[in-house]
Parts: structure tokens; sequence; C-alpha cells
């Protein structure tokens, strides 16, 4: 067969048997594609998605809408790439999605959400087009200072600076860090997108210009360590960043929270109530980051922490992955991942849902007040969490 | 828009209907090496009311319906050999009721074997299915339409044997009711003590109607699984083994199976004896007669108890996720397999058959044989991978398993799964009144002959 196309790892997309292990959990419980739940077709599964790559690399269908759909559908969770039964093969699943995505970006065919968000990134620094100045404004009394030469960064993202919900989770953050005394500073105005999401969709050369931007301000600032409200950043920080000279030491706020709490930094109270936690892919799936946001939340007194029945490498996504949050190809119909995942979550009977990610925070926020669960299910931040059972 | 299209849009609503090219060109084709062809539109009902409507609409306009699984099979089943509509049932997923006292489970005609473990294992951990080792997506209504086999058929027959009530959409629109679900709530016997309707459905690819509710026997699901792997260079021994092995009455499951890579497995043939307890005693206890069973083998030093330490897991492992790895050894994706059902003792010439094909046809194999109902038979598979992107490859696979097939034919056995070619070749050799009652129950059950057609279509 002639390619017509051309991606990194052509070489290995026919090895997809199309077997379908990688729609589930380990246990089978539910799909965990959070597209092929949206839509209920074989091709918005990873097995379609490689399947219909081949043949579009191939010549064999034609780029069109619904293939621009069906790759950008893709909230880039890696639930397949830990799912796939054929070892090393896996690893390169999201990455043959991510390039098909890059590759449709090249052509100019994208849906118009696409469009529209890396428009407004390149235009405005943000997605929410709003202006730079009003950037640092989030951080209004919480006491954090301007990043001059503390040992810690705090990095808060487009979705923390500008989202009311996720503003709620840098602030909480924001303060405890100054409370617990750690010496941390912000970029403010200066800050920009980290590009995680951008680079996701497959707009390479905005990427690198957000990133070699960020990386500049980085050391011009003389930032050795970078702690982040978003586990997107902290993905593309550690995933992307050092191959673009940008080698920093960066952490999630959980782990930095997690230490805290350990050397009795912070000092908690009994605060009894019963609480799930969602682990963001970002942080747990692509960062393998599990243990730090439960030890948070086991250590409160008196709180009782339940596991949702998909949770950890397990966990089905909250559906604002891989730029999904901004572009919303998945929908909100029933079967959305965020409705789904608040359903799972309100079934533990916790009456709070930890998160530590302001994307997952304002998706299944959202999910929430869809669902009617207002009155059994509160969205918190870990932080936030932490403020009510603060000493 | 075609008249077509708007009405399926009536019935099931505009995301569950697409003739999007993307959506026409996977649904034409299967992971086997069969070839593809496209339907003309692909449908996915939520309910059995649905599914009626699309059949009725299908016998107006006598447009093919082919029902779907996960395409799985890898013999082309679902291809739509004359267009038409694939109708893709996994979106009637719903377990509906399970018995525990009665031991059986009702689900749609589209729940998958990885949601029926799932949720037994979370709501009823006593209980258990006769799970294939196919990947967990595959359905449970398709399995049961293609007679597969499971982890329970040595114990408990094929997972047709299994079904304990169906309900179906005929092929002219009709919904019926088979078994005690047909004379009152309970959906305990797909057959006796009534005339067995079953069988007008149960093996026939969905040729004669669509399954949207299917019960099932459910099992005790025992506290400890083990496994004994006992091996031999000396394949003649094969059935011997086997048969002292059924007699004991106390196995789960038995596999025979071998294959060329790695190389530590090359000339063997490896006996996997999987057995049941609710006790450590009772597990020692059954190891010991398995044991004993073989002391003679052990003894002339024909074979032995192989460590399985380090590969128990794998062993244990529900589905067997290693199975489908087998697709990926020459790095291609791909695999398929003829499953002749055949009897025990010609175990040493299917194996010898599969060995000589691979050197023909220079393709790499496996083969894994699983007994059925205690040794009546075996399903012994003949195994090839391939390539998905080296045509020739994939070709000479084909015929190789034609040449299997033909094989198997003449020492008496009869295809699993039959593709369609192979489905001809057994229909020519079938006894001719048999082959007239077939098309007796088929022209008499799809007169328009719209169910999955290319399949089991017997010519007069
Ligand atoms: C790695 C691997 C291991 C396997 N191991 C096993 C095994 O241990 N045991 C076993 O039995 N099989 C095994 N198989 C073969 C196959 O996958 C299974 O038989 C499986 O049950 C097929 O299910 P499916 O949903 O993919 O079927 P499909 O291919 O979608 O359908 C199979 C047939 O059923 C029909 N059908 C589907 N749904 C309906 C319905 N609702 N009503 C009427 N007809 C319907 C289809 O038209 C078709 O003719 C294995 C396959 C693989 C790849
Ligand atoms: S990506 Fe892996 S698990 Fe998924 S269908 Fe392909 S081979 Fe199977
Ligand atoms: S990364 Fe997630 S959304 Fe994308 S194909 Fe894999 S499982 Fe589906």
């Amino acid at each position: 067969m002639t390619t017509i196309r051309h991606i990194e790892h052509e070489q290995i997309v026919h090895r997809c048997f199309r077997c379908g292990y990688c729609k589930y959990p380990s246990d089978y419980s539910d799909f965990n594609c959070p597209s092929y739940k949206a839509f209920g077709w074989d091709t918005f599964a990873p097995g379609g998605r490689m399947w219909l790559t081949r043949a579009w690399l191939h010549g064999e269908i034609e780029t069109s809408a619904r293939f621009a759909e069906i790759m950008f559908s893709c909230v880039a969770c890696d639930n397949c790439k830990d799912q796939c039964v054929f070892p090393k093969f896996k690893d390169f699943l999201p990455d043959i999605f991510q390039e098909t995505r890059a590759e449709l970006v090249g052509e100019g065919r994208i849906p118009p959400g696409v469009r529209d968000y890396f428009k407004a990134v390149a235009v405005s620094g943000n997605p929410y087009k709003l202006p730079q100045s009003e950037r640092g404004d989030w951080a209004k009394g919480t006491g954090l200072k301007p990043y001059t030469n503390q040992k810690y960064l705090f990095y808060a993202g487009s979705v923390g600076s500008y989202d009311e919900v996720g503003k709620r989770m840098a602030q909480s953050v924001g303060k405890m860090l100054v409370d617990a005394g750690l010496s941390v500073g912000i970029l403010g105005a200066e800050e920009g997108c980290d590009g995680n999401d951008v680079r996701a969709l497959g707009e390479m050369g905005l990427f690198a210009q957000l990133a070699q931007a960020n990386i500049d301000t980085f050391k011009a600032k003389g930032v050795k360590e970078i702690i982040t409200l978003d586990p997107h950043a902290l993905n593309t920080f550690k995933k992307d960043y050092p191959a673009l000279g940008g080698k920093f030491k960066v952490q999630h706020y959980s782990e930095v929270l997690a230490e805290l709490i350990k050397k009795k930094k912070i000092k908690l109270k009994a605060y009894p109530v019963k609480i799930t936690y969602h682990d963001p892919c970002y942080l747990g799936r692509h960062q393998q980051i599990y243990s730090a946001p439960r030890e948070i939340l086991k250590a409160i007194p008196k709180a009782e922490f339940v596991e949702m029945h998909r949770h950890g490498a397990n966990a089905f996504c909250c559906g604002g992955g891989g730029g999904n949050f901004f572009t919303d190809i998945l929908g909100t119909a029933e079967d959305s991942a965020s409705r789904v995942r608040v359903r799972e979550a309100a079934e533990t009977g916790a009456s709070i849902l930890a998160v530590a990610c302001p994307n997952c925070a304002k998706m299944l926020t959202d999910a929430v007040k869809m669902e009617n669960l207002e009155d059994r299910l509160e969205v918190l931040g870990l932080a936030e969490i932490l403020e009510r059972a603060r000493k | 828009m075609s008249d077509i299209l708007q009405s399926l849009i009536d019935i099931v609503g505009e995301k569950g209907v697409s003739n999007e090219p993307e959506e026409l060109w996977f649904y034409s084709r299967d992971p086997g090496v069969l070839a593809p062809h496209k339907p003309d539109y692909v449908v996915a009902p939520k309910t059995t009311e649905e599914v009626q409507k699309i059949v009725q609409l299908a016998g107006r306009e006598k447009i093919p319906v082919v029902p779907m699984g996960n395409g799985m099979s890898l013999a082309g089943l679902v291809i739509p050999l004359k267009g038409g509509i694939v109708l893709d049932m996994k979106r009637m997923n719903k377990i509906l009721e399970v018995n525990p006292m009665g031991r059986y489970a009702v689900m749609e005609g589209g729940t998958s074997q990885g949601a029926l473990k799932s949720y037994l294992q979370k709501n009823h951990p006593t209980l258990r299915h006769s799970l294939p080792d196919a990947p967990p997506t595959t359905t449970i209504a398709a399995n049961v339409s293609l007679h597969g086999q499971g982890r329970l058929t040595n114990q408990y027959g094929f997972n047709s044997d299994m079904v304990t009530g169906l309900e179906m959409v005929l092929p002219t629109g009709e919904i019926c009711r088979i078994g005690s679900p047909s004379i009152g709530p309970y959906w305990f016997s797909k057959g006796p003590t009534l005339p067995d309707l079953s069988g007008l459905f149960l093996g026939w690819l969905g040729a004669t109607g669509i399954i949207t509710k299917v019960g099932l026997k459910l099992f005790p699901n025992k506290k400890i699984r083990d496994v004994e792997l006992f091996v031999t260079d000396r394949v003649e021994l094969v059935p011997q083994i086997l048969y002292k092995l059924t007699h004991l009455e106390v196995c789960e499951d038995i596999n025979v199976w071998f294959q060329p890579k790695p190389q530590m497995f090359l000339g063997n043939f490896h006996v996997t004896i999987f057995f049941t307890g609710d006790t450590e005693d009772e597990i020692e206890f059954k190891r010991k007669m398995i044991w004993d069973s073989l002391q003679e083998h052990m003894d002339a030093k024909d074979g032995g108890f192989m460590s399985v330490q380090y590969m128990k897991s794998t062993l244990l492992e529900m589905p067997g996720r290693t199975i489908a790895d087998f697709a990926d050894v020459p790095k291609g994706g791909g695999f398929e397999y003829s499953g002749p059902i055949a009897l025990i003792e010609h175990y040493p010439q299917y194996a010898a058959k599969v060995v000589e094909l691979a050197q023909k046809y220079n393709v790499l194999y496996a083969s894994a044989a699983r007994l059925i109902s205690g040794g009546h038979a075996m399903m012994f598979s003949i195994s090839f991978a391939f390539n998905r992107d080296d045509a020739a490859m994939m070709e000479r696979v084909e015929k190789a398993l034609d040449e299997a097939m033909t094989f198997a034919l003449d020492m008496g056995g009869i295809p699993w799964k039959p593709n369609h070619k192979e489905q001809k070749m057994l229909l020519e050799r079938m006894e001719p009144n048999a082959r007239k009652l077939l098309l007796m129950i088929k022209k008499n059950l799809d007169p328009q002959g719209i169910m999955n057609p290319g399949n089991w279509e017997v010519n007069a």
C-alpha cells in the first residue's frame, strides 16, 4: 500500500489488532475511553482511530470534518496506552493520535472549536481572550508576591488565572503555600500559557513558541523550581520542555502540600466528611502521581476517604484533557465524560469530590449542575478542602 | 438525504446512524484476512423496539441486516457481504437481571463479556459465567450465535448450551421469546421441556434473527483457582492424557497448546489443567488426583509437570490477554484461526497438519485446543499470525486456513465459526436431507433473505 501522508510512527500503525482492550479499565467494568463512551461508534475508540489513521495515511479515506471530529475527540487521557495488550507498541498510541492531529493542523482541516482555541491563545496568550495584564489578578489577597528570587515559582496556568472555579483553586493553594512559610512567588502578568493542550491538539509551531517564551522567562528570572497548579502544565514542563532546553525541577502542588502536612507545616483539625477523589489524567496516568493527593485527604482527622470504582490508573477522565476543556468536542450529553464521572462519584456516597486540577474542577462542577447533584456533591480542590480543615 | 437514511434517523435518532465514509470504511472489515465489503449504513440501536423497526424497514426495502458484536470472530462473520445495514449492538448493554439462587443472568443483546464478568465480580462474587478468552469487548449474544466456548466448557458444554432463554427479533420483525421466558417471567430454560426452538437461532451467525436479550447460566465461583502444566514431547500420548484427566471429573478447563516461539516451547505439548476449590484442602486434593492420574507417564519419562510459578498469573488471567498477543508476534497485529470441533483421538493428526501448513505457506503458527463437555470433543485451534502490512502473507494465511478446513472436514470434524467459504464447503458435504432441513428453516424464518446474507445461504 502506498502511503500518501506521513507521521512519525507510521511504521507501526498497522499493528493495532482492533481487539478493544484499550476501551476498558483493567476490570472491564465500563468503557474508559471518553470519546468512545460519548459517541458509541467503534471509530471513536482507540482501535478505530488506529485503523482509520492507517486508511487515511494510505489515502483510503479522505480528510473530512468527520475524520477531524474523530481525531480531535480523543482527550489524550492515556487509558489506551495503559490498557492496550501489545507491550511497547502501546506506548505510542497517544503519540500516533497526536501526530495525526498535527498533520490535520498542517492541512488546515480542523474543527472550528479547535481553530478558535489556537487563535485565542496565539492572539491573547490565553484561551479566554482576556488581557494579559489581568493574568495575575487572581492572586490578590493570597499573600503571594511577584517572583523575584524565591525558591519556588508557583505557576497558575490559564485556567487558574482566568476561570472562576480555577481561580478559587489557585487562591486556596497560593494561600496555603504562603501560610506554610514557603519561599514562593508568581509571574502574574508575565506568566504565559504552558502550551500543553496546544501541543496535544497538534499545533506544534504555536507550542514551540509558547514553550520557548516560558523557558526564556523562567531562565531570565532565575527560576529553578516550579510548583504547578495545573497537572497539564506539570506534564509539559516535565515531558516536553527539557528537550527545548527548559530543565527545571517541577512539582505538582499536591506533592508539596503532602510534604508540608508531613512536616507539620500545615496543621489540621477534625473535619468529619466523606470525600472521594478524582485522579486527573495528566497527574495520574501521564505523571504517575497517585499517592500525594490521597495522603493529603487521608491526613484530615475524622474525614472518611472513599475511592470511586474506577480510580488510580483506571480512573475515568473528566473529559477535559487534550484541549477538549476548551474545544468541547465531547459535548455535554448524558454519556459525556464529566457527567458519567460525577454520577460515579455520587455513587460512593461522598459529599465532596476532591480534585487536583483546575480543568477537572470546572468540568466536574458544571457536570454536578447538569446532573442535579448540587445538594449531594461539592467539587473542591485539595487546598480548598484543607482550608476547611486547617487549625 | 435518502428516504432510508431519514427512516433510520427517525428510528434511532441522528446519533444512532451513520453513512459517513469513516464508519462505512471501518464497519466493512474485521481483523481477519477476508476481503472487506462496505455496508450502506451503520446503525446502533438502544432498544428491542428500535431493532424491530429497523428490521421491518429492512424487510420493506429488502436491505440486508448484519448484527454485530465486536466483530472479533476473525472469520469475517460481520462483514456485510451484500451491503445493507450493519447493526452495532453494543449500545444495548444492560444487565437486566441476575437470579442468584437460580444461577442465571439476563442481559441485552450487545452486552460484553467483560461487563458481565465485572458485574458479577462486584455484585455476585460467588457466581461466574463461562468466559471465553476472546477480548472482553466481545458480546455474549454474538458468542452464543457462533457456539462459542469458554472457561467452563469442559464442565458444561458449549457456551450456547448455557443459554437459558432468548428474546429474538425475527427477520420478519416479530419479537419472540424462546424457552421459559415465553411462558412466564423466569429465564431458566432455553428449551426443555418444550421443543427446543433455541436451535433455530444458536449457531446461525445472525442469519435467522437478532438476539435482543439473552439469558445465561451462571456457575459457582469457587474461592481459589489453580493451574498445573503437564508437558510431553510425545504427541501420540496427548489423547490418553486428556482421557485420564477428564475421567477425574475435577478439572475446570483443560487446554493443550504448542507453539514454536519462544524457543523453549518448541517441540512440546503443554496441557494446562485448571481446577478450583473453596479451601486449600480441596485444591490440594484435586492437585493430587491430577498428578496421580498422570503418574505412569512420569514414571515412563514421557512427560512431567512443569513449574508454573513464573507464568501462573498469566495462565490464570481471564480472559487471557496474552492470547491476543499472538497477533503481534510478527509485529504485524494480525492472526486468524480455524477451530474445528474434532475428536480428541485425532489430536496428533491435527497437530502434524498445523506444522505442515505453517511450513508449506511460510507462516507462524500456534495452536490451542480446548476440551468440550469432559472430552466428548475438542476445539482445535489452527492459528496463523500475519503482518497486516504484508498482503502476500495475509494471502498465504488465507490459503493455509482453507486447506486446514478441508483437512478438518476430511477428518470428520466440523468447522467452528466457519467463514462464508467454509460454510459452503460444509454444506456441500452435508447429508442432503439435513441440508434441505436447514434450507427449509432459513427460508421460512427469513423469506426475503435479509439476515446476514452470504452466511448459511443454503441453495436448493
Ligand atoms: C484473542 C482471541 C481469543 C478468542 N478466544 C475465544 C474463546 O476462548 N472462545 C470463543 O468462543 N471464541 C474466542 N474467540 C473468537 C471470538 O472473538 C469470540 O467467539 C467472540 O465471542 C465473538 O464475539 P464478537 O462480539 O466479536 O462477535 P462478532 O464477530 O461481532 O459476531 C459473531 C457472529 O454473531 C452474530 N451476532 C452478533 N450479535 C448478534 C446478535 N445480537 N444477534 C444475533 N447474531 C449476532 C454476528 O452476525 C456474527 O455472525 C477469540 C478471538 C480472539 C481474537
Ligand atoms: S490499541 Fe491495542 S488494545 Fe486497542 S484495539 Fe489496538 S491492539 Fe487492541
Ligand atoms: S487517549 Fe483516551 S480518549 Fe484518546 S483514544 Fe486513548 S482512551 Fe480514548
